[in-house]
């Protein structure tokens, strides 16, 4: 059995149907996750591509699994692929969601990286981003929220 | 009672629960005793900090057949980023930036 690259887990308060219409939803996605959201009719076996607000091309892929609202996979394919990696099927995203109490263990697992990945780094970097964002945006209705130390009372 | 930025807080107050962070951040996904070969603690000193990163979710764990394995959960950090550096940070950015007006203006006047 092949050990997980990454393992990410955050608790927000919020219910996991709330959670995964987040996760799926153009409009919420892209208030968290760096401006792009996954086009896609979700379905076991179909592509994804992830676009920005200006049509860039960001990542893409292929969903695994699409169990609402409990478990979703989906390979993860950079916009440039390492060299030498042009025929590497992408690493893989699991993303599973646990109702505990008032809150929701979200658990993001990352592995089935090709040997030496260059992606590794900027994945480090980027899911930490990506979950507190998410969970700022459930929580309190703003991705990232940065309000002046003396805002004043209406 | 503590508020979940305590624990995080406390879990990061020590210096060999950092140093276990900065070691699964060099390794992630090591086993109790893998930790424990590199630190200059026992056992015992090690499982009890581990825990106390559990319960700040700094370290979450995932078994793979019998062995647990221990990762570096970064999320939280960030949370407390967004929530108290990112915001002084804006506040710095400002003063700086009413620094250069001011100062830009003298220059002119």
């Amino acid at each position: 059995m092949d050990k997980p690259n990454f393992v990410y887990v955050t608790y927000i308060q919020t219910t996991a149907e709330k959670l995964w219409k987040a996760l799926i939803t153009p409009e919420f996605q892209r208030q968290y996750w760096f401006d792009i959201a996954f086009e896609t009719d979700w379905r076991v076996g179909s592509n994804f591509v992830a676009l920005s607000t200006d049509g860039t091309r960001g990542i893409s892929g292929k969903v695994l699994e699409f169990d609402p609202p409990h478990r979703m996979s989906y390979t993860f394919i950079p916009k440039q692929a390492p060299k030498g990696s042009e025929h590497d099927t992408g690493s893989r995203v699991v993303m599973q969601l646990e109702t505990l109490g008032a809150q929701v263990k979200l658990t993001v697992t990352h592995d089935h990286f090709a040997p030496g990945s260059t992606l590794i780094d900027s994945i480090s970097q980027g899911w930490p981003a990506v979950l507190s964002g998410l969970k700022s945006l459930l929580e309190t209705g703003k991705a990232l929220e940065i309000s002046g130390p003396c805002a004043s009372k209406k | 009672m503590d508020t979940k930025d305590d624990t995080v807080f406390k879990a990061l107050a020590d210096s060999s629960r950092r140093q276990l962070l900065d070691r699964l951040y060099e390794k992630n996904g090591q086993t109790l005793r893998e930790l424990c070969e590199r630190m200059d603690m026992t056992r015992q000193a090690v499982t009890k900090h581990l825990r106390l990163l559990e319960a700040g979710n700094l370290v979450v764990t995932v078994w793979r057949g019998r062995e647990k394995l221990h990762y570096l959960n970064p999320v939280p950090i960030n949370e407390i980023a967004d929530r108290w550096i990112a915001k002084y940070d804006r506040t710095h950015v400002q003063a700086l930036d009413l620094l250069k007006k001011a100062l830009e203006d003298n220059d002119n006047g």
